[in-house]
């Protein structure tokens, strides 16, 4: 009978230590990773790969947004973000066995600066024109210095997969929590668990807890929830608004966890020389057109009837989950067609028979490209519009396939109003220098300027360049604060709505805690476990 | 099969009432967006609920077959005709012609349709109204869709050309455009007639998959191809079995066309 007890009592506490850990977790992926190379991943799938997979020598906490150490355990800034020196962790091996050290790191940074490998993880660090140079200060401590400062430095090293300098396996060595067992192209990749993972949980137990990882490729949203409804996958790291409200109608396990960084958006057209009507260009170049029709959009009912209450009106550029970065001063602009229509009138416009015309008699029509299948998307146009109706302002939707939209708004500039999103994965403003300096590509609405095309451009331009130089985060947040003020009276991007995260965890998965930053549902994976 | 196809004529006129009579018919306009009450379930003031923006979907029910029903017609008069032409001339004047005119109609059949629709469609203007994008889609797809058609006015007019009252008419002075009006046409006309209601509702369902793929006709005019669009999730639709309804109202009159083609084909 005593020994009956004891079987009882050990059976006891064995099951919430099976119930920690084991098991596979799967889950889709939208495509096929167009590499493994985790210095070079551009596409979300290679992202995901690298995230699980990578060590890095710190990480940003999904929910408190600090950074904390990994394979670090501590660092310094120095010289104004010119130097970084990190301390190392000891004893850490790749998941090949061989030893983690400051040469590691060294060959690393060498590998991200090479300009062959056209890393855009190393862009980042590109401050200024000069080598980057690596100082081994002993096999624990190593310091990085760079030809400028870098703003943000230490952060910046969230996405940095450490290499190995040694290993035969070259970057498939992995110091994250799993390394790539198996790779069947089109149809899934099984990551199992790095033996070598240097990480412990509170009860000193090694990490993870999972055994290896099924990421199936998938691309329709709708057969990923299909499967997860039917328990054949764990999760959904990005579900639908429309998909998330027929699964919580179901029953099945769906979240909301709040505004995302996420933004979606509408500009027009002002490339020079563009083939489009110039009296048009000249509505679109005006502030208080764009500002008329950003009044006139009722971003509530964006937010409430496209995104089925899954999204927020937007401010500006900055959402406002982004705690430090957000210029808390800024107010949405607010719905009211009264106001846009004084503004109109500002500039010359009437309205005739209800049809509003500009100074020249024109009457005011504009296309909006959207991305043909994008079904939030041309709910969006819809709604706008028949909101611009209101103030005499005919609206045609042109839905355009991707590579043509592409084209047309990088190439031919054939279009006249986009209706696009932003997918923000870094917090810093840093990374939005691609969009914001009037010479960059990706300055959508008039790209690749020689000279800043207005004024405001000018300023902007000085004010990014100028946080970019400083190391100092408060001189740094006033002068991004100050280019929000801008692009909130300017409104070259009129922002709409900010999306909000909503993830799908299977209850029988342990410790999830959805973050709104990427990769929402699984940033912690080494401490996920499944319930059996 | 006399009351099938009288079935089917009725069913038709019946469907083409109705749409023509949208506007007094419809409970609100087909653009109407009620905000408060999206993705509405069926009820006294929306007989068949809302669509996601909250529109009556009635009200894009009716004008969604009026455009379907009535410029399917047109399209397909448009491809005849071309069918009828190139075909014709293939099949009448024979030799290196026929077979200049095969080739050009080889090529027409060898690209794939949909994407050729597609890349058209996606050079044209992007400012184009809603009612002019779904006259464009229509046109498009006559003029793009003759060519099947016309292999088949080929061989009937070549067989034509081989029987003895065309010998015997030729052999009394007939030819050109004579011989074509009093003779080749009349006789093709029964071959002419089942092009164009075989056209019919393939240019009905071509238009329904641009309009599933987005590439249709553009926001807020409905078609049956836009309304289809919604069935695409395959979770919607467990919840919502009122929107098979333009998917019944597609089957119905395409069914209907077949039968009165069938018809026609029997008079043949």
């Amino acid at each position: 009978m005593k020994r009956l007890l004891w079987i009882s009592v050990l059976l006891f506490l064995a099951v919430p230590l099976f119930a920690q850990s084991g098991g596979e977790l799967r889950f889709s992926i939208y495509s096929e990773p167009k590499t493994f190379h985790p210095l070079r991943t551009e596409e979300i799938s290679s992202d995901t790969i690298r995230y699980l997979t990578s060590g890095v020598l710190l990480r940003l906490d999904r929910i408190t947004q600090k950074a904390e150490p990994e394979l670090a355990t501590s660092w310094k800034v120095l010289d104004g973000g010119k130097r970084i020196r990190f301390t190392l962790r000891q004893g850490v091996h790749f998941s090949d066995g061989t030893p983690f050290s400051a040469a590691d790191v060294a060959y690393t940074v060498q590998q991200l600066m090479d300009p062959d490998l056209h890393s855009t993880t190393g862009d980042a660090f590109r401050s200024g024109s000069g080598k980057v140079v690596t100082r081994v200060v002993s096999p624990g401590e190593i310091e990085i210095i760079f030809a400028a400062p870098v703003a943000g430095l230490a952060e910046l090293f969230d996405t940095v997969a450490m290499l190995s300098a040694q290993s035969p396996q070259k970057e498939m060595a992995v110091a994250g929590p799993f390394y790539v067992a198996e790779h069947r192209a089109g149809s899934y990749i099984l990551l199992k668990k790095n033996p070598y993972y240097w990480k412990k949980d509170s009860a000193g137990r090694q990490l993870p807890y999972l055994d290896s990882i099924r990421l199936d490729i998938q691309q329709n949203d709708e057969i990923q929830a299909l499967r997860y409804s039917r328990g054949e996958i764990h999760l959904i790291n990005r579900v639908a608004p429309g998909i998330f409200d027929k699964l919580a109608a179901q029953g099945t396990a769906v979240q909301d966890v709040g505004v995302s960084t996420d933004t979606e958006f509408l500009w027009f057209n002002q490339v020079a020389n563009a083939p489009i009507a110039d009296y048009k260009r000249a509505w679109f170049a005006s502030a208080n057109f764009r500002r008329a029709v950003s009044e006139a959009i009722n971003r509530d009912d964006l937010a409430r009837v496209a995104f089925h209450q899954h999204a927020s009106p937007a401010v500006g550029i900055v959402s406002p989950v982004n705690r430090f970065w957000f210029n808390s001063k800024l107010v949405r602009h607010p719905y009211d067609p009264a106001s846009a229509l004084r503004r109109l009138q500002q500039d010359g416009f009437h309205l005739d028979n209800g049809v509003l015309r500009d100074k020249t008699g024109h009457e005011v029509e504009f296309a909006i490209t959207a991305r043909a299948g994008d079904e939030a998307r041309q709910q969006m146009a819809a709604m706008i519009q028949q909101d611009l109706k209101k103030i005499g302002v005919k609206v045609n939707i042109a839905p355009v396939e991707m590579s043509a939209l592409i084209e047309r708004i990088t190439t031919s500039f054939n279009y006249e109003a986009c209706l696009a999103g932003h997918t923000r994965v870094t917090l810093d403003p840093n990374a939005q220098m691609n969009i914001w300096l009037s010479s960059a590509d990706t300055h959508q609405w008039n790209p690749a300027q020689k000279s800043p095309a207005t004024p405001w451009e000018a300023e902007i331009d000085k004010l990014m360049r100028a946080q970019a130089s400083s190391s100092d985060e408060r001189e740094r947040k006033k002068y991004w604060d100050r280019v929000q003020e801008i692009a909130w009276e300017q409104e070259p991007f009129i922002y709409l709505v900010n999306k909000h995260t909503l993830v799908a965890i299977a209850p029988s998965i342990k410790n999830a805690q959805p973050s709104t930053l990427y990769p929402q549902a699984f940033w912690n994976v080494e401490h996920l476990s499944l319930n059996h | 099969m006399k009351t099938a196809r009288i079935m089917a004529a009725i069913v038709l006129v019946l469907a083409g009432a109705a749409a023509l009579g949208a506007h007094y018919l419809a409970p609100a306009g087909y653009e109407q967006q009620f905000r408060m009450s999206p993705d509405a379930p069926p009820s006294t003031q929306h007989l068949l609920g809302t669509d996601d923006l909250g529109r009556d979907r009635m009200a894009r029910l009716l004008y969604g077959t009026r455009v379907s029903l009535f410029l399917a017609p047109i399209a397909a008069g448009i491809a005849t005709i071309l069918a009828a032409f190139f075909g014709g001339m293939a099949g009448y004047f024979g030799g290196w012609v026929e077979r200049c005119a095969l080739l050009f109609v080889d090529l027409f059949l060898s690209i794939p349709w949909l994407f050729l629709l597609i890349t058209v469609r996606a050079v044209l203007p992007l400012n184009i109204s809603p009612q002019n994008s779904v006259i464009i889609t229509f046109l498009l797809l006559g003029f793009l869709g003759w060519a099947a058609s016309a292999r088949v006015i080929c061989a009937g007019t070549k067989e034509l050309m081989k029987s003895e009252f065309v010998w015997l008419a030729r052999a009394s002075g007939f030819s050109g455009f004579k011989l074509i009006r009093l003779h080749l046409m009349p006789n093709l006309r029964g071959t002419l007639l089942a092009q164009f209601w075989i056209s019919v509702p393939v240019f009905i369902i071509t238009e329904a998959n641009l309009g599933a793929l987005g590439l249709g006709v553009t926001e807020p005019l409905p078609s049956l191809g836009s309304l289809l669009g919604e069935l695409q999730s395959v979770i919607v639709l467990r919840p919502h079995p009122w929107q098979f309804l333009p998917l019944v109202i597609l089957i119905v009159v395409v069914s209907c066309f077949q039968t009165l083609l069938n018809s026609s084909e029997v008079r043949t």
